[in-house]
């Protein structure tokens, strides 16, 4: 299981076919496999990585930290879901530490972030306080390089 | 003017180049070559070795070690070997690190071979057997694999090779170029040729930790062979490590302390850093192995069945991370194949004649290469088939 989900998730456009021959199992076996992932909630779905900078320059992606007050009966998680509903939202974690949940954010320019961080999260009453960190420049996302000119330093052949 | 025919040795001139060396020419020539022709790993040393590497040079440590290779080290090898092939070499005196497994080849032959002595070389093989047993001015004697037989050494072909000027075998598995491995049951049958002789063997088992089926088993482990064989290994392969050339030799006191001379006299000490490295290597690094492992053998078994649908048969080889695929069926000889295959498609593979006469009709294809790579490769040669249909 474990060498699939690693296939997967470096490149999960292999088809079932390709998978089997590389893991020594037949198509059936690894379509049964990549089910079970997906009914066990596993696998989340699957999607590109993409490099926004790439399509937009003036796009940009941020880190928000929350200090939230718990709620009485729900802890954080509704506090969490909610932001989780704002589509701007890219991903939304409880953490240890000095702060609470830590939201992620693109937007298409800074201003459009700074507003979602002032008018939308400032203002649900169990958040404290934020603090926005905009991301200067991704190197590698997904466990995949994406801003890395690693060359084969290896020859062209060798005995 | 100096007369250099008059200076140089004539073993030395009369070598014949690497037979990859032309290929290479041809291949530094082109731009954008999807290569599959390195016999390197792709991954980068495990970061905690190269930490220990940086830890020792902080430390200072930079001065020789005892010739043999640091103490600490030999005693990792020793547990190595102890755990991967279940036999007990002495640190003190029964182990040598050297300049990778390449100066444990020179040495070793060296030290056995005389003027007018019989060399026992199993081809397709790693290409420096032969001109070292030369320069010793030995006999090189090719036994030549077969692929219905997947390039393991049949019993007898060794016995008809053998001489009374016979005086050592050298046993290249897991193989380069090929891929094969010799099991247990194939290592008895080889053993049981040479127990009564006084033919040593050469076994160089670099690519031991590359092994998919089963567990790698060494001809020393086979009864009455300990006393007979040197073990060659080091940390090239299995631990991505071909830059910090550091190898090892494990065999008979007897026979070790002579090739120690040799080492001491031309290399006094293999590298410092790299030993200090490859402590940490042996002691920690198991997991790093596996993984790699499993990483080659997934892109092994998609290059095996992507080379059978392409037409080129090709045997699922169980070591090393080569495939041999046959490409007789194109009516080619390897060298056409290869040069061929590079002008029009720019992919590389090296020609199985560089590895001994007997690869004619086949090429090496390396798989140490990410699967994207392997796959963009796959799909040129395709191209490359169809065009030459």
């Amino acid at each position: 299981m474990n060498s699939l989900i690693k296939l997967l998730k470096t490149n999960a456009r292999l088809t079932n076919a390709e998978l089997a021959v590389m893991l020594g199992k037949t198509e059936q076996e690894v379509a049964e496999d990549i089910k079970k992932l997906e009914c066990d909630g596993v696998i989340k779905g699957y999607s590109a990585i993409i490099d926004e900078s790439a399509i937009d320059t003036n796009s940009v992606y941020a880190f928000i930290e929350l200090k939230v007050t718990p709620q009485s009966q729900s802890g954080f998680d509704e506090i969490a879901n909610e932001i989780s509903q704002y589509e701007q939202v890219e991903s939304v974690k409880l953490m240890s530490g000095a702060y609470d949940i830590s939201v992620a954010v693109t937007g298409g320019n800074i201003r459009d972030v700074s507003q979602f961080v002032s008018q939308k999260l400032a203002a649900i009453d169990a958040v404290q306080s934020t603090a926005t960190h905009f991301v200067l420049k991704s190197y590698k996302d997904n466990g995949i390089i994406i801003n890395g000119d690693e060359t084969d330093e290896r020859g062209m052949i060798s005995p | 003017m100096i007369d250099y025919d008059k200076v140089l040795s004539k073993t030395a001139v009369e070598m014949k180049p690497s037979g990859i060396r032309k290929f290479f020419d041809i291949a530094q020539t082109i731009e954008g070559v999807i290569s599959l022709g390195v016999g390197e790993p792709d991954f980068k040393t495990p970061w905690k070795i190269r930490q220990a590497a940086i830890d020792s040079l902080e430390k200072g440590k930079t001065v020789y070690t005892a010739n043999a290779g640091l103490i600490e080290l030999r005693k990792e090898i020793s547990k190595y070997f102890e755990r991967t092939i279940n036999i007990k070499y002495a640190p003190e005196e029964e182990i040598v690190v050297t300049v990778g497994g390449s100066e444990a080849i020179d040495i070793s032959i060296r030290t056995i071979v005389e003027p007018g002595d019989e060399v026992l070389i199993v081809e397709p093989c790693f290409v420096c057997y032969s001109p070292i047993v030369s320069l010793s001015g030995g006999v090189p004697v090719v036994i030549e694999t077969k692929a219905e037989n997947e390039f393991r050494l049949m019993p007898e072909e060794l016995k008809a090779k053998i001489t009374d000027k016979t005086k050592l075998l050298i046993l290249p598995y897991p193989n380069n170029p090929t891929g094969a491995i010799m099991e247990r049951e194939n290592l008895e049958a080889i053993a049981e040729v040479l127990r009564d002789t006084n033919i040593m063997v050469i076994s160089d088992e670099i690519y031991s930790e590359l092994t998919y089926s089963g567990e790698h088993c060494s001809i020393a482990e086979i009864d009455g062979m300990k006393e007979r064989t040197i073990v060659i290994n080091g940390f090239s392969k299995s631990f991505a490590m071909t830059g910090w050339r550091l190898g090892f030799m494990a065999g008979p006191k007897d026979v070790i302390k002579h090739c120690l001379k040799l080492h001491q006299y031309a290399i006094m000490s293999s590298p410092t850093t790299s030993q200090y490295a490859a402590v940490v290597a042996l002691q920690s690094c198991e997991k790093d192995i596996e993984k790699m492992r499993n990483e080659y053998n997934m892109r092994r078994r998609y290059i095996v069945d992507a080379f059978n649908k392409l037409g080129l048969d090709c045997f699922a080889p169980q070591g090393a991370f080569y495939v041999f695929p046959c490409i007789k069926s194109t009516g080619m000889t390897s060298d056409d194949f290869c040069e061929k295959l590079i002008f029009s498609k720019k992919v590389a593979v090296v020609p199985g004649t560089a590895f001994g006469k007997s690869g004619e009709g086949f090429v090496r294809v390396s798989y140490a290469y990410s699967i994207n790579h392997l796959q963009e490769a796959v799909k040129r040669i395709a191209e490359f088939l169809e065009e030459i249909k």
